[in-house]
Order: structure tokens, then sequence, then C-alpha cells
């Protein structure tokens, strides 16, 4: 399969929103040559040009507690609905489940779509990630990673482990 | 039709968060009041204490649809405080920035904000089933303009490229050429939409405002020029606090601004077009004509035309500048701090944004006034509100409501400047 990306959404500086792009650093070196990693902060609209032309992509977001700090979602966007109250953390006009909405209307998603969704404890402008987070964005990371080589070597689809 | 409430708890398709009452007394509307209740995000207290060269990156924060324009209105005071004047390359370099901010805030409001008010649609996504090729055209337009941000700002939300006296870095000619190939292709978006816009049903109000823009001898103005008005008001940028005054409102968090002999008036778009109309290139203003403008615009709802005409323009000057470009000797012109006092306004997409700043002996800041383009127009937002409103009385209660709401949104509002936005309750009695 070509067209690999991976996406670490949250900003760094506010608490468990860095999530998604601490994933994406652990991530370095441990993908196959060829995947794109990056991270997307702000408005979410842009992720459609992000992955125009991959036919892999996996989202890694912050999201609003339901459970607890650090529970793992594992969502296949193309397939599946948002668990009920659980929301990507986004303060913008348009969140993920924005731009995948407009990214089905035009005909626009990638061939697979997968999102891990880490419930986070605080989203506070200079908070520390919270430990039950960070040890979930190793957990992700692993997860990720093994996504990357199932995909880069062919085998159909993504994992569904839960 | 008496004793009738109608609330919106939340506002879409607008930045932030806020509420607005309108109170409509036995068949007439007696008063809209926007009532932003965020709490004050006290940039101004930041910044003093700070280094004068600071600035631009921490107005920056201030919003993350218009951070060039905090840039370019910061750098402008600190340099007009500093006694230096950027010119030449440098200056068309911030210029082609701003057109790149320019181009991603109206290709998103016309497109996904704006334009579902005109077609019946809740919001951008539903309307992208049937209208793909404008969606997509203005989602390309949008790119664009991100992709000129990467290029001069290092990235396209909050840039770090921007310093007092120019940039950190300033890119060779070749690294435009991607992107001037994609400006060409947006110029044919950015027309398709204006055409597209300019079909759409607009509702019949004609405003009074006093319109309030930037004027330039020679250019639109984005980012440099004089403060003139529709009723006679030409003034050099650092007599804005002679003209102009923040008034604290019960209702709201944020200030309202006022001329201070005649009270509310109009900034973005509309007051932009209708002052500088001639200074927009023979062929745009015929194609303007041709889409339904006249040299001037009174109806709000018409703006998003307005918009589109200026998205046709950014794009155009963009690709002029690149055409232009020749790398400066230097990336910046050397500052030296020193004791002094400097206002700087550019015209944001929403409208002109003031800065003002007094600085210490070694540059330090001792005094820091912004006052963006949402605070400027939110008493004409009320105005407009009690016009909409008046006009569209006797229709039912959700209608009034969708009316209200596409009233606030011709503004394009920024409350993430301004402070945040909106619920809208209508009171009946």
């Amino acid at each position: 399969m070509t067209g690999l990306l991976v996406i670490g959404i949250g900003n760094l500086d506010c608490g468990d929103d860095a999530a998604g792009p601490l994933v994406a650093r652990r991530l370095a070196g441990r993908v196959p040559p060829g995947v794109t990693i990056q991270v997307r902060t702000g408005d979410m609209i842009g992720l459609i040009e992000d992955w125009t032309g991959c036919d892999g992509v996996v989202l890694v977001d912050a999201a609003a507690p339901v459970g607890g700090p650090g529970v793992i979602h594992h969502l296949d966007l193309l397939r599946d609905e948002l668990p009920p109250g659980l929301s990507f953390a986004s303060t913008h006009v348009f969140g993920v489940a924005d731009a995948v909405g407009l990214a089905r209307a035009l005909g626009q998603l990638p061939r697979h779509l997968i999102a891990y969704a880490i419930e986070g404890a605080t989203f506070e402008p200079g908070a520390p990630v919270s430990p039950a987070v960070a040890e979930a964005v190793e957990a992700v990371a692993t997860r990720v990673a093994a996504d990357m080589h199932r995909l880069a070597t062919g085998l159909a689809g993504l994992p569904l482990a839960r | 039709m008496a004793n009738r409430t109608i609330r919106v708890d939340y506002l879409a398709r607008v930045e932030g968060e806020g509420a607005l009452d309108l109170r409509i007394q036995n068949g007439r509307v007696t008063s809209a009041r926007l009532k932003i209740f965020e709490p004050p995000r006290l940039f101004e207290a930041l910044l003093r204490g700070r280094g004068f060269a600071e600035a631009p990156d921490i107005t920056a924060r201030i919003c993350g649809i218009c951070p060039v324009a905090y840039q370019m209105s910061a750098v402008h005071a600190m340099e007009d405080a500093l006694g230096i004047t950027v010119g030449g390359q440098l200056r068309a370099l911030r210029r082609l920035l701003y057109c790149g901010e320019w181009i991603e805030s109206h290709a998103l409001h016309i497109v996904m904000l704006h334009a579902p008010d005109f077609l019946g649609y809740p919001d951008g996504i539903q309307m992208a089933r049937d209208h793909g090729s404008a969606v997509r055209g203005g989602l390309a337009l949008k790119k664009v303009g991100n992709e000129l941000l990467r290029l001069l700002g290092g990235r396209e939300i909050h840039p770090v490229n921007v310093r007092v006296g120019g940039f950190y870095r300033v890119p060779s000619r070749a690294a435009f050429g991607p992107v001037a190939e994609a400006l060409k292709q947006a110029r044919d978006l950015a027309v398709a939409t204006l055409r597209w816009v300019a079909q759409f049903p607009f509702p019949e109000l004609e405003r009074d405002y006093e319109f309030v823009a930037m004027r330039h001898p020679d250019e639109y103005p984005i980012d440099e020029g004089r403060i003139v008005s529709s009723r006679g008001l030409d003034i050099a940028v650092a007599d804005y606090p002679s003209e102009f005054e923040e008034r604290h409102v019960a209702h709201s968090t944020a200030l309202h601004s006022v001329l201070k002999q005649r009270g509310s008036y109009l900034v973005g778009p509309l007051a932009r077009y209708s002052l500088n109309a001639d200074r927009l290139p023979a062929e745009l203003r015929a194609l303007a004509a041709e889409c339904g403008l006249g040299p001037t615009c009174r109806n709000p709802f018409r703006s998003i035309i307005v918009r589109a005409v200026e998205l046709v323009y950014v794009v155009e000057e963009a690709l002029r500048l690149i055409a232009a470009y020749e790398p400066p000797d230097a990336p910046f012109v050397p500052v030296e701090p020193r004791a002094g006092i400097g206002h700087g306004c550019t015209e944001a997409p929403r409208g002109i944004l003031y800065h003002r700043y007094v600085l210490a002996e070694d540059g330090t800041i001792r005094e820091a006034c912004i006052v963006p383009p949402t605070s400027q127009n939110q008493l004409s937002i009320e105005e407009d509100l009690c016009a909409v409103a008046t006009d569209a009385i006797d229709l039912p209660d959700n209608a009034l409501r969708d009316r209200c709401e596409q009233a606030i949104r011709n503004y394009d509002p920024c409350i993430s400047c301004a402070c945040h936005f909106l619920r809208l309750a209508v009171h009946r009695e």
C-alpha cells in the first residue's frame, strides 16, 4: 500500500492535548520508510489536504474524558460512530469529525482512516501531561507503529483490537 | 406575536462564544445587545514589561485566523516608535504574507461559514453534498493561502518569521515557484467563487453606515495608508486615539470602540471596498460590476460578494508581488531600542486593526493598546440586528432567528479577538 500517513493532533503546550503530537514524536524511527508522520494543530479542515493522495491514514488525538484519563479508543472512522459523549478536543470552528464529514461529502476520504483517541484530564495552557495519558502515549505509539508495518507490507485492513 | 421568546443556545459557524439578546415589545424591536461573556484575555497587560521585539510573536497568539494582521500592526507600531521605515522588497514580502492570510480567511468564511446561510443548509458539510465543486474550490483556495503563510511565515498558524524591521529570513525567488503555479489556478477558482456567490438571494437591506477603512495613494489598502471614513475623516494612523475611543459596556467583556464625535462605524470588506473601489484594477472593477456591485455597497448581506471580489484581488496581488520579487540584501532593517510612542494600523480581513505602544529607553513595552476589528464593529452588529429584526419581524420565530444569525455572520466575527461568541435569544413582549 502506498501513501501512509500518521497525524498527531493537538497542542504540546496545553496539558493532555499534547497526546497526539507526543505519539507522533515517539514514532520517529519506528515506522517503515515512506510513512509520513506529521503534527497538526488548530483548524482541522486542513486534514483533508493532509491526506489527499494517501491510502492509509491514522489520526491520534486527545479526547474529552468519558471513562478516565488515559483510556484509549480505537475507531475506524469510515465505519464507526463516535462513542456517546466522546468528542475530540478542539477549540476551533472545525474539528476532526467535521473534517471527516466534509471529506465524506466530497468523496475525499482515504481508503483506511483510523483514529486513536486518548482521553485526557486537563487541557489548560502550560499544564503538564497527566501520568495516565503519558502512559497511554507509549501504548498508542506501539500500536500505530504496528499498524503502519502491517499496512506497508500489504496486509489487508487495520487491526481492530480495542 | 406577543410574549414570545426565541432562544438559540449556540450560534454555529463563528469563532468563539457569546450571546445576543433581542427584545421585541409590541411588535417593535427595542434593543439588540451583543453579550460577550468570555473572560478578558489581558494581552495588553501581558505585553507590559516585555521587550519590543516580542510583540509580533505575542500578539500573533491573539488569533489563529488572523495572526498576520496582529503581527503586521505590531511591527508597524514598533517601527513607528523606533523611527525606522521598512520599504522595498521587505515591505512587498509583508504585503504578500498578508495576501496569504486574506486568501485563507476569506475563502473559509465565504464557502464554509457564510454560503450555507444563503443556500438554506445548516452547515458547509451538508452544503458540500450538493455544491461539491464550490467547496472544493474554497478548500483549494484556502490551501494556497496556507502555503503562502508557510513559505513566508514558517508555518500556517501563528507564523514565526516576522520581526520588527522585516523577517528572520527571506525566501529565494525559486522558492516561490510551486505557490505561484498554485496561485494561477487559484485565480480561476476565486473568480468562479465570485460568480457563484453573486447569484445568491440577498435580503433587501440598506444601512447608513459610516464606513471606516485605510486608504493608500495607489493601492487597495492592506498594510499601509491613512484612516478615512465616508463622512470626511482623513487622519494619519497616529491620530487614531484622538478620533476613536473604547468604552466599557456592562453586557460585554469586550470593549466597544466608537467614533468620539459620531458613535458607531463599520470596518471590514464593505467599508474597505466602498472607500477604495477605485483602487482595484479596472478589470476587477468590471467583474465586480458584472456581479452586481456598484462602487459602494450598503447591504451587509452582500458583504459575501465583496469578500469574493477581495479574494480575487489578493490572489492577483500575490501573483504580482511574486513576479516582481527580488531577494533583498538583508532580511531585516537593523533596529536599535529607544524610548518612544508608536502607532500601527493595518487591514485585517475583518477590518482595521490598531496597535499603540509606549516604549522605555531599553525597548521595554510600558503601555500597549490593541483595538481589533470585531470590537469596532460590535455597535454596528447590534444596529444591524435591530434593522434586520424590524424588517423581518413578521417572520416565524425560527426564520427570524436564522435571519439574525445570518446577519451576524455577515461580519465574519472573530470573537477570539474581541473575546468570543455567541448565543442568541429573542424576547417578544
